[in-house]
């Protein structure tokens, strides 16, 4: 039975599932022709949601510790709001189309349901919850991949993710019955406490890893991003770029730290090997693509390598700087999503080539890309470089010549990076054209939303607080 | 204990004035801009002056000495616990004194300025300049530890940069400005390492550590050697290098002459009193390392001094530019003070030649100052600089005649002038300690005697000469600053150094020595006789003395062909041999490298897409095989 205890700590997946039955609710009693109030309806909700979140919270554990909650979790689950917040604020303007009369609250009903799984997934305790965390966070979006319904390519889009992540989910399920049938339970302790270095354990292990770098899209199983982030709906691309993989590499962090933290010599090691393979196959690809949506999501890619940089660390540092980093990256990586979306909305275009000159007719949002393309890139002093410098450190402060060279390979890759977002800042600012994008106006929410990116991205590399809060939390992992 | 913390803005000062006249001083009337940097300058005059009344007088001479006060410091970098560079104010007699002589030839070339640049362009851009200057050259003296004194000494070398170059459209100012930038650098390259040296086995920057005489922290660093040389002796050799560098010490002494193209209080103040003593200073501020660590690398800077000093002052005869004159006597009197530290023991009265050099250095300070300012204001009437073209001119200038007068007998050693009391006592140094070098300053004496009366003589009598305007005198604003430094080089000889500036702090006592100061008048007058047969009345003899010498007198006009040599080390041989080579093999190796680099990236990108077919299916398999092969790794790695 719930009591109120258990209530408050699950607070931030109860207020969720609230905001979005409020949603279905509006959605049966507001007439047709007013439905656009719930669009900011839904946006004022999940604000009050975003701050709520910040209270102070219930710690402990329900449902036989299946459920956990704590000041860590508690972190990431906010740090994931105010990511969803600025798509929210992003979307505002695309779901309000004429097209998408009728599916108003069937995005924001999708998209909140995919957050709850994501919560839940963070929250879990073992396998068997985490499991179906990530299938509630990943079946939602199957659908809002599919969402512009009169398009080939994101019907295409659902289909092949749907697919794909049916595989990756079998594999996945296929490792966690290998680790139930070798330490008999799924309970994160009780594994963590009976994992020694079979082989059938360590096939169990891998499999489980090539689930999870199928939602952080880690080299070789990443063949279904570029096809999914092109096809899908703009919004929903930032959402899976950003959001999705966020969740997962935090839950990944928290599983190889906590379950398999006896083998973190092993998996370092396999670590290493995924980290050089995606941080240097999503540069390569990178290089070469001229859609927007396809070049941020290789890109994303590239910077899941980075990541796994930090995870390595296997210590608190190396724990504060993934977290930092993510909450960089959100920032950066919506950033740039939503000029791409501004200029989807209003004119159709998504194409690099379509940038050129830019600035000219609109310097606001060329600027403004440039200063996330730097951060993406590294380049000091936005955010951006300190949450690599972090990464970087984290990694080599393992003291080993081998990680040295690790690091060499990142920096190195940071440079290839460099080459392909500047080549979005040369499109805008130096490629003449004749018949550049003209000046539009973006809509008030989205451009509320690029503040916030644009504020975090310098307030999040400059206050030492936020990095030191961050590093307070984590040591409650 | 007095409280000299308010010496910090000593140098806050100009650095403040240099700023606004920098940022503001297009905006403002040219006058104001040099009233503003003038008053500045008066007050950190004031601030200095009273310094050193409380340093030297009210606090007195403590027992033991007197001691070295950090008046203000405060932590800059720290690299490890004990290796911090900090940055401050370092009072001991040595600093106090040049606070007095920097402020005092800043102020009066900040006044004459005022007068000598009026109408030129920029003229705001050369007092923010000449602030610049002073800022860093206080900041040098005033260095706690050698890292700080490293900073100011690069300042020093940008701002002469900026000062020599001030006429930027003179293509020769350029390049004179360029090379004294390069040489001192080059020089300067020496110095760092010296300083990395030192700080890497004694693990400090700071003076008063470095000095403190026991010399414990330098036991590490015995037992190293280099080439059969002790490391200490490497490393003092080479921070003496930086400080020959900016003293224009043969053989870099190239620079100075070149320098002359800026304009004349610039000369007045860098190339005569300040900045060239630099090296001076440093040597006098490492002495006691010096000294006990390395006396070797002392006498290589007695021999550096004594020939620096024969050498321009032979070169010094035979020039016909007024201000280049003035420069190779600059180099020579320099050599004095080099070899005075050279030749000089520690402690009491065998430390009479460190008090000697500097002694001389303040009484050069004033009288070469004012013989600079003096021909600034001799060019100023007559338009040129050429010896040649002037003649008779004490009846058209009379202030500027019997000023320079009175410096021309300072500096030949007239008693009871100013050059007399100092130069005493270098010899007399130099005589207790070396013969070799002893007997070549005297000759040197009578050199400087024979110069500088030959100067003397053709400017202000010889034959009439016919001017295109009459010349005049100059005005108050400008003939002040040589009145005031005129009476400074009568009373500077006066000052009792040997109560207050010694190598170790203490007092001694000095007399006149009759047997060296006899001998050395002697051969000054005959220098000063000879010049007056030869250029007192316009005479042919000269010319035939130069014809008869043949081969060594034009050598010697062109400066023994050292800037021919240095151009052909650098464009011949450097250029062509190290810097070419080089030039191809960075751009055919190292970015044929880059390029290739970035060539494969593109291609295997290309082949790369293959990949990414779009069909689910290979998707699928790639996923699977990948998994597959990592478990069959890390499987086979574990057994």
């Amino acid at each position: 039975m719930m009591n109120l205890q258990d209530f408050l700590t699950m607070r931030h997946e109860i207020l969720l599932i609230l905001v979005a039955v409020i949603v279905l609710i509006g959605e049966i009693f507001i007439s047709d022709k007013s439905k656009h109030v719930i669009i900011n309806l839904t946006i004022i909700l999940f604000l009050l949601h975003t701050i709520v979140g910040f209270l102070p919270i219930q710690e402990g554990k329900l449902f036989g510790g299946m459920y956990q909650n704590d000041l860590f979790r508690a972190t990431l689950k906010n740090i994931l709001n105010i990511g969803v917040f600025i798509i929210l604020l992003q979307s505002s303007a695309w779901i309000r189309k004429e097209e998408n009369r009728g599916k108003i609250s069937e995005y924001f009903i999708l998209l909140l349901s995919t957050l709850v799984g994501m919560y839940f997934m963070i929250s879990s305790g073992d396998f068997l919850m985490l499991y179906l965390g990530l299938e509630l966070a990943t079946i939602p979006i199957a659908a809002l991949a599919a969402f512009d319904t009169h398009k080939n390519n994101s019907a295409e889009a659902g289909i092949k993710l749907i697919l794909s992540s049916a595989l990756s989910s079998g594999i996945l399920l296929f490792g966690i019955s290998m680790i139930y049938g070798t330490t008999g339970s799924v309970y994160f302790t009780e594994v963590a406490a009976n994992f020694g270095k079979e082989s059938l354990q360590i096939l169990g292990f891998i499999f489980f890893v090539a689930g999870m770098g199928f939602k952080i899209s880690l080299v070789p199983f990443h063949l279904w991003t570029a096809d999914v982030y092109e096809g899908a709906p703009i919004n929903v691309t930032s959402y899976l770029s950003v959001i999705s993989k966020g969740a997962a590499v935090f839950i990944f962090t928290i599983v190889l730290y906590k379950v398999f933290g006896q083998i973190a010599e092993m998996w370092n090691v396999l670590l290493y090997v995924l980290a050089v393979l995606t941080m240097t196959i999503g540069n390569l690809f990178a290089i070469r693509q001229n859609n927007m949506k396809r070049f941020l999501a290789f890109s994303s890619i590239a910077q899941a390598g980075f990541i796994l940089l930090g995870i390595m660390g296997s210590n608190a540092a190396g724990v504060t700087s993934v977290v930092y980093f993510m909450l960089i990256y959100i920032l950066t990586n919506l950033g740039a999503f939503g000029v791409v979306s501004a200029i989807y909305n209003a004119s159709g275009k998504e194409d690099m080539r379509d940038y050129n000159g830019l600035y000219k007719t609109n310097p606001k949002l060329s600027l403004l890309m440039t200063l996330a393309l730097f951060s993406l890139a590294g380049i000091p002093p936005v955010a951006g470089f300190f949450g690599k410098f972090f990464l970087f450190t984290s990694v080599a402060s393992l003291n080993d010549y081998k990680y040295y060279i690790l690091v060499l390979i990142a920096v190195l890759n940071a440079t290839i990076s460099l080459f392909y977002y500047l080549r979005v800042v040369k499109a805008m600012f130096i490629d003449p054209n004749d018949n550049p994008i003209p000046y539009f106006k973006t809509d008030t929410p989205a451009r509320i939303g690029l503040l916030i990116c644009v504020f975090g991205v310098f307030l999040v590399g400059f206050v030492a607080a936020i990095y030191e809060a961050i590093y307070h939390f984590s040591s409650f992992i | 204990m007095t409280n000299y913390a308010y010496t910090i803005w000593i140098p806050l000062i100009p650095v403040f004035m240099f700023l606004i006249l920098g940022l503001f001083g297009m905006k403002m009337k040219g006058s104001l801009a040099g009233i503003l940097g003038t008053l500045g300058l008066l007050t950190i005059t004031v601030l200095s002056y009273f310094t050193a009344y409380l340093y030297f007088f009210k606090t007195g001479e403590p027992e033991g000495g007197f001691q070295a006060i950090t008046a203000y410091n405060i932590e800059w970098l720290a690299f490890t616990d004990t290796l911090r560079i900090h940055m401050g104010v370092l009072l001991d007699p040595i600093s106090v004194m040049m606070l007095v002589v920097i402020t005092t030839v800043s102020l009066m070339v900040h006044i004459y300025s005022i007068g000598y640049m009026k109408g030129e362009q920029g003229f705001q851009r050369f007092f923010a300049f000449l602030s610049l200057f002073t800022f860093s050259m206080l900041g040098l003296v005033i260095a706690t530890n050698i890292f700080q004194m490293y900073i100011f000494w690069e300042l020093v070398g940008v701002s002469s940069f900026l000062l020599i170059g001030f006429y930027y459209q003179k293509p020769s100012a350029v390049a004179a400005s360029k090379k004294a930038f390069i040489v001192t650098r080059f020089a300067d390259f020496g110095f760092l390492v010296g300083i990395l040296i030192v700080s890497y086995f004694t693990g400090t920057f700071d003076f008063d550590l470095l000095t403190s005489g026991d010399g414990n922290i330098f036991q590490t660093i015995g037992a190293a050697s280099f080439m059969g040389v002790s490391a200490i002796t490497w490393a003092l050799l080479l921070i003496f290098m930086g400080g020959a560098g900016k003293s224009a010490l043969f053989p870099f002494h190239i620079w100075l002459p070149d320098a002359m193209e800026g304009p004349t209080p610039v000369s007045a103040l860098i190339h005569a009193a300040t900045m060239v003593v630099a090296g001076v200073y440093l040597v006098a501020r490492m002495f006691v390392v010096f000294h006990f660590q390395a006396p070797g690398a002392l006498e290589v800077v007695g021999y550096v001094g004594a020939f620096t000093s024969l050498f321009a002052a032979v070169i010094a005869c035979t020039q016909f530019d007024i201000k280049r004159i003035l420069a190779f006597s600059t180099l020579s009197q320099i050599g004095y003070m080099i070899l005075a530290l050279g030749v000089s023991e520690y402690g009491d009265e065998a430390g009479v030649g460190y008090m000697a050099s500097m002694f001389h250095l303040f009484t050069h300070a004033m009288f070469k100052a004012l013989l600079f300012l003096g021909a600034g204001s001799i060019i100023h009437a007559v338009h040129n600089n050429d010896l040649r073209n002037m003649g008779n001119l004490r009846k058209y200038m009379p202030i500027t005649f019997i000023t320079f007068a009175i410096a021309w007998l300072a500096i030949c050693g007239i008693p009871p002038f100013a050059g007399f009391w100092s130069k005493d006592e270098i010899l007399v140094a130099a005589f207790e300690k070396n013969k070799l070098i002893f007997f070549s300053s005297v000759f040197v004496a009578g050199l400087t005697a024979f110069y500088m009366s030959r100067l003397f003589f053709s400017v202000f009598f010889g034959k009439k000469q016919h001017y295109h305007h009459e010349p005049h005198e100059s005005p108050l604003v400008m003939t002040f600053p040589l009145m005031f430094l005129a009476l400074a080089s009568i009373v500077a000889g006066f000052v009792p150094f040997h109560d207050l500036i010694t190598s170790d702090g203490k007092s001694f006592e000095t007399h006149l020595n009759y047997s060296i100061a006899i001998p050395s008048v002697a051969i000054a007058v005959l220098g000063m006789f000879i010049a007056f047969l030869l250029y007192y009345k316009e005479s042919k003899v000269p010319d035939k003395i130069s014809k008869s010498l043949g081969i060594f007198y034009t050598a010697t006009l062109n400066k023994f062909y050292f800037d021919e040599i240095y151009l052909f080390v650098t464009r011949k041989i450097l250029f062509n041999c190290v810097s070419q080579p080089i030039a191809w093999f960075d751009r055919h190796v190292i970015d044929g490298f880059m390029n290739s680099i970035a060539w494969a990236i593109q291609k295997s990108s290309f082949k790369m897409r293959d990949l990414q077919s779009g069909q689910v299916q290979q998707y699928a398999f790639v996923f699977v095989s990948g998994a597959i092969i990592l478990v069959l790794c890390f499987a086979y790695w574990l057994n």
